[in-house]
């Protein structure tokens, strides 16, 4: 499959690639992973004058799994992160989610940044942003760093927060207290997106009072979401096996209009949010499986 | 040549063939080097059904890079035919399928204009200058409203877009409906399928003006018989036509065919000649253009006593062959018919079946190709008369199986199976299994309130094709054993094996034969310039019928250099020349074969009327099909909250005759049982009622995935045929077609405790799920 013509830059510095999306307008865009914005051209669904390569930009593609918040760079590949061992201690659902995108030779192009700013309402980034109320940082030609709270983020069917050219250029995630965290994920059998998926973070202590509770859900709804009513049901309570029952049961609350197709209903949908949900919820709070 | 050595045949030799697609050195269609290539890009419907009302190319052809551009008008003016279908059926409605569409599009997909440039990229792009106007037009899309009074017509000039009825029937089926204790009927649905090899469809042609010679690399399976019809459509003759084809990276019948790009480059290399056209389908093209598989509706009736019995079947179907019949089209749901009453005695049987037209891609054979419609039912029918009489599924087929002394056994279809023991590869299956135990494990897992499902399939499948009797263009096979001056063994086989590893099992039986090492010898195939004619590889057939032909060449070949070894060691006669371990024994003398081929060649001392060289060509023509049967016997766990179908087992047990290479036959096993996995479960061509192909990619079509894969349990018994002197049956397809039915009845058979006891494929997740929901409320 052969895209339009286009033309490429790849910019060092982001600096660089900011002056070249401000004076190419419209018609630049910037090339992470390529994941989703190189089928799009190859199918002829979208097309680009110019395409701008973040991936020969150092910092853009830098982990800081040591400090807190962790840091990273928006042009982090999954795989990246996925096998960062220093992710994994700090921050265990990044690495899950991870983990679970696509297959290898997706997670070793796509990039964090790329997810977030594509926002398919069945990525899975997203949810774990949403869960662990992650801070994206924005910057536009000239202007300072702009940071946007994650549950921000998310404004409709694949639109986001971000105005045109700005890039997406950081994530930074607070360090979850201790508790756990889950994601659980039904795959859709073709393209291994997410038919209905949903992070949970819960810090609790011995007493297994849920001092927070955050939820991200996605593959439901035309935008990803977190999960408010859940966090409600939660916060301040022990997490006993009806309490997360019954929290579960409210994953899907307030979505109207389900995403619906080929591969699930609305309706079923609705359905898998909730069932994984309480297992996600499960298994942030160390519960046996059901 | 060192002495004894254990024979290759019936050992695990690895494939020959894998080093060199395993390291990436394979040569398919697109890695072929031409000079002063030129790129074809195809103009394709986006619509269902629409009359062409104008079609501008002039953009197009002023497009920078672009050479030609061509229409039917073209086509027409130089009189180049249609896309042929050689399984007509009597009465048949044959429409005009011309290789661009004229006048109307019938499909998504359909070629309209081809254009030639100087690279792909400036092709594809001269795409999209092309400006249409179109007039849409209401589609056929659902096959009953298809042949219901008032669909829109595919093809008008045909009055219905019913294409055709058969029937097949033997003994008195109303009589025996009558008297029958139970009668079930089920309506089946054999959803369509997108074959999706991994090399999807290519070619490139190019006409040599000066030697009038046309020569087209191809991805097929069948290169002689694509060139027979190609020299036919184009009117050129057959000897100045060569048909190519290099690696095949796999065709599972969607390259048994032969298509209007094939047609299309071939015309434009003759425009354009010498320079040489390419075409490469992209993944979508592939979706959209290449055949599809299945595409059956059926209605299956069967009568069975209280014992469970089955005394008759009756079937009631209604192919889908898609805009156009394909090749072989109309003949695969026949095979459905011969196959119908399966590995059971079955008094009287009747199949209905009706061919429409319809506004989507053609149908045709995809592996099974017909068979594993035939076994899919009639396993699930039997474990509905299982279900109704309360009886084990089990001993159902035991007692429907005919008994190892019947064979050869003479079915109610009026085939004959040459050989079978069907009792005893189940009961291997069961005992591999552990039957008893895993319905105990059923009944304990119910109880905790687990899902589990036990579900067996039989089948015996038809192989080998065929007696030239049963196919339009002949059913034998081809094969040239060609000791060079140097001792070395070619081969040429005219099937043309793409991943069945016929190179290395053809290799192991020659080596044999022939005492030399595997190495020494070469299997070569494809290329209709370097290899005697021959039918090509389908059916199940290149090893039972195209091994075999190899045999009787070794034969020959073996015969005359006994001749030459006689006379240069003085023996009396050729009977009086022992061979063995490759060395020639007379009169307390030897001669290696490698110097036997050397005086063949040189010919300086020849016995009396001997021709030199030392070759022989072989051509088969097997009396019957063969009949490969076994068992699978699957396990699944369906979970009742989401309607996930996880296989926790699967055992296969399968006969296919005498083994050559045991390594072949599990990889083959192991693919067709995936590929049915993939049907069962998750695999199907989505069109809406528009007649848009909604599973267009691999975004929404969903194959079978590593992680979808249990492990696999097989093993097999040996029952030999006597169709051919190898005792080989075939086993291309067997897993596919053995392996739909034990998933499905796995899965109906967890869902029993809901009342189940059907469920259409694939078994979408939320489709069990809502069973679930239903069987829970009732
Ligand atoms: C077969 C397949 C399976 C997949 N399965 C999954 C899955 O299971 N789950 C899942 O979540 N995803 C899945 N993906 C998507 C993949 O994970 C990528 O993350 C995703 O495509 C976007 O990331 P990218 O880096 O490839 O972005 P690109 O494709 O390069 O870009 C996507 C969009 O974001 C814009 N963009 C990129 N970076 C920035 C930035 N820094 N600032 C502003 N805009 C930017 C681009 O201009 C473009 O519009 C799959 C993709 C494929 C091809």
């Amino acid at each position: 499959m052969i895209p339009a013509p286009f033309d490429y830059a790849a910019p060092r510095t982001i600096d660089q690639a900011l002056a070249a999306l401000a004076e190419g307008g419209e018609g630049t865009k910037p090339l992470a992973g390529g994941q989703s914005l190189i089928p799009v051209l190859k199918l002829r669904l979208g097309s680009a004058e110019r395409l701008l390569d973040l991936g020969r930009i150092p910092e853009l593609r830098a982990i800081r799994a040591d400090g807190d918040p962790l840091v990273f760079g928006a042009a982090a590949t999954h795989a990246a992160i996925e096998d960062s061992a220093a992710v994994r201690a700090a921050c265990p659902l990044f690495s899950e989610v991870a983990g679970r995108i696509g297959d290898r030779q997706i997670r070793n192009r796509g990039t964090l940044g790329g997810s977030l700013a594509h926002a398919d309402p069945a990525a899975d980034w997203p949810a774990a942003v949403l869960a662990l109320e992650a801070v994206l940082v924005a910057r536009g030609p000239g202007k300072v760093a702009r940071s946007i709270a994650a549950r921000e983020f998310f404004r409709g069917l694949m639109s986001t927060a971000l105005a045109p050219g700005e890039l997406l250029v950081e994530v930074r995630v607070r360090r979850p207290g201790a508790g756990g965290t889950a994601y659980q994920k039904v795959r859709q059998s073709a393209s291994g997106f997410a038919i209905a998926g949903v992070a949970v973070v819960l810090e609790y202590g011995a007493d297994r009072v849920c001092k927070r509770a955050g939820v991200g859900v996605t593959g439901v709804a035309d935008r990803p979401y977190a999960a408010l009513a859940v966090e409600k049901a939660l916060t301040g309570r022990r997490l006993d096996e009806a309490t997360l029952a019954a929290a579960a049961a409210l994953v899907v609350e307030g979505v109207k209009d389900p995403l619906s197709d080929l591969h699930a209903s609305g309706e079923y949908r609705l359905h898998l949010a909730r069932v994984h949900g309480e297992r996600a919820l499960r298994r942030a709070a160390g519960l046996a499986p059901a | 040549m060192s002495a004894a050595r254990e024979p290759y045949v019936g050992r695990r030799v690895k494939r020959t063939e894998d080093p060199r697609l395993i390291r990436g050195l394979a040569h398919y269609v697109d890695d072929l080097r031409f000079a002063d290539l030129l790129h074809v890009s195809i103009v394709r419907s986006m619509y269902a059904h629409a009359r062409i009302v104008s079609l501008d190319l002039a953009a197009a052809r002023s497009a920078a890079g672009v050479v030609d551009v061509v229409t039917v008008e073209d086509l027409d003016r130089a009189r180049i035919g249609d896309v042929p279908c050689a399984a007509s059926m009597a009465g048949m409605k044959t429409p005009a399928h011309r290789p661009l569409a004229r006048g109307k599009v019938r499909f998504v997909g359909e070629p309209v204009a081809a254009i030639v440039a100087t690279s792909a990229y400036a092709a594809r792009d001269a795409v999209d200058l092309v400006s249409f106007e179109f007039d849409p037009l209401d589609a056929a899309v659902d096959l009953e409203k298809a042949l219901a009074p008032g669909s829109p017509l595919v093809h008008e000039e045909l009055g219905t877009n019913k294409a055709f009825e058969w029937s097949v029937a033997s003994g008195d089926l109303d009589a025996v409906f009558k008297s029958a204790a139970k009668v079930l009927t089920q309506r089946i649905v054999h959803q369509r399928l997108i074959p999706c090899p991994m090399e999807p469809r290519g070619c490139v042609a190019q006409y040599l003006p000066g030697e009038r010679q046309l020569t087209l690399w191809t991805s097929t399976q069948i290169p002689h018989l694509v060139r027979t019809a190609l020299a036919a459509v184009l009117g050129l003759a057959e000897n100045r036509v060569r048909v190519v084809a290099p690696e095949v990276g796999g065709g599972f019948g969607a390259k048994l065919n032969f298509y209007a790009e094939e047609i299309l480059l071939s015309v434009l290399a003759m425009r354009l000649g010498p320079r040489p056209v390419k075409w490469i389908a992209t993944r979508r093209e592939d979706f959209a253009a290449t055949i599809h598989g299945r595409g059956q509706l059926g209605m299956i009736e069967g009568a069975a006593d209280a014992e469970g019995r089955l005394l008759g079947i009756r079937y009631r179907s209604i192919q889908d062959l898609g805009a156009y019949p394909q090749l072989l089209a109309p003949a695969i749901p026949t095979l459905t018919g011969l196959m119908l009453p399966g590995c059971y005695k079955v008094g009287a049987m009747r199949m209905d079946l009706t061919g429409v037209y319809t506004n989507k891609m053609s149908t045709d054979a995809y592996r099974g190709a017909g068979r594993p419609e035939a076994t899919y039912q009639i396993e699930r029918l039997i474990d509905l008369v299982a279900d109704e009489l309360k009886l084990d599924p089990v001993e159902v087929r035991r007692r429907n199986f005919p008994a190892a002394s019947e064979f050869p056994f003479k079915t109610a279809s009026g085939l004959t199976y040459d050989s079978g023991d069907y009792r005893r590869a189940m009961d291997k299956a069961l005992a591999l299994a552990g039957y008893e135990k895993l319905r105990a494990e059923q009944q304990s897992a119910r109880l905790e309130g687990r899902l589990l499902g036990v579900g067996v399939s039989s089948y015996v499948e038809i192989c080998a094709l065929g007696p030239s009797a049963a196919l339009a263009a002949g059913g034998w096979e081809s094969a040239t054993v060609r000791i060079e001056p140097s001792g070395k063994v070619t081969v040429l086989t005219g099937a043309s094996p793409h991943g069945q590893g016929q190179e290395t099992s053809f290799a192991q039986l020659a080596a044999d034969f022939l005492g030399t090492d595997l190495d020494d010898v070469i299997v070569k195939h494809g290329d209709t310039a370097e290899v005697q004619y021959g039918i090509g590889t389908f059916g199940s057939r290149a090893t039972a019928v195209g091994g075999t032909a190899l045999w009787h060449a070794l034969g020959r070949v073996v015969e005359k250099a006994k001749r030459l070894a006689a006379h240069l060691l003085g023996a009396a006669s050729a009977e009086a020349v022992g061979f063995e371990g490759g060395v020639f024994v007379a009169n307390g003398k030897t001669l290696t074969l490698a110097e036997l081929a050397t005086a063949a060649h040189h010919a300086k001392s020849l016995p009396e009327g001997f021709e030199p060289g030392l070759q022989a060509t072989y051509a088969f023509e097997p009396k019957n099909f063969t009949f490969p049967f076994g068992t699978h016997v699957c396990v699944v766990e369906v979970d009742r909250n989401t309607g996930d179908v996880r296989i926790v087992r699967y055992v296969a047990v399968d006969d296919c005759g005498r083994v050559l290479n045991p390594l072949l036959v599990d990889g083959q096993v192991h693919g067709g049982i995936v590929q049915a996995l993939g049907q069962a479960l998750f695999e199907e061509a989505v069109y809406d009622e528009g007649g848009q192909l909604v599973t267009g990619t691999f975004m929404d079509y969903a194959l079978p995935r590593a992680h979808d894969c249990p492990r696999f349990e097989t093993d097999r018994t040996e029952t030999p045929t006597d169709v051919n002197p190898l005792g080989v049956k075939g086993v291309g397809e067997a897993g596919t077609i053995g392996a739909t039915p034990a998933i499905v009845n796995a899965v109906v058979d967890a869902l029993e405790p809901f009342g189940v006891r059907h469920v259409d494929m694939p078994l979408r997740p939320e489709k069990i799920w809502r069973l679930i929901q239903a069987g829970g409320k009732a």
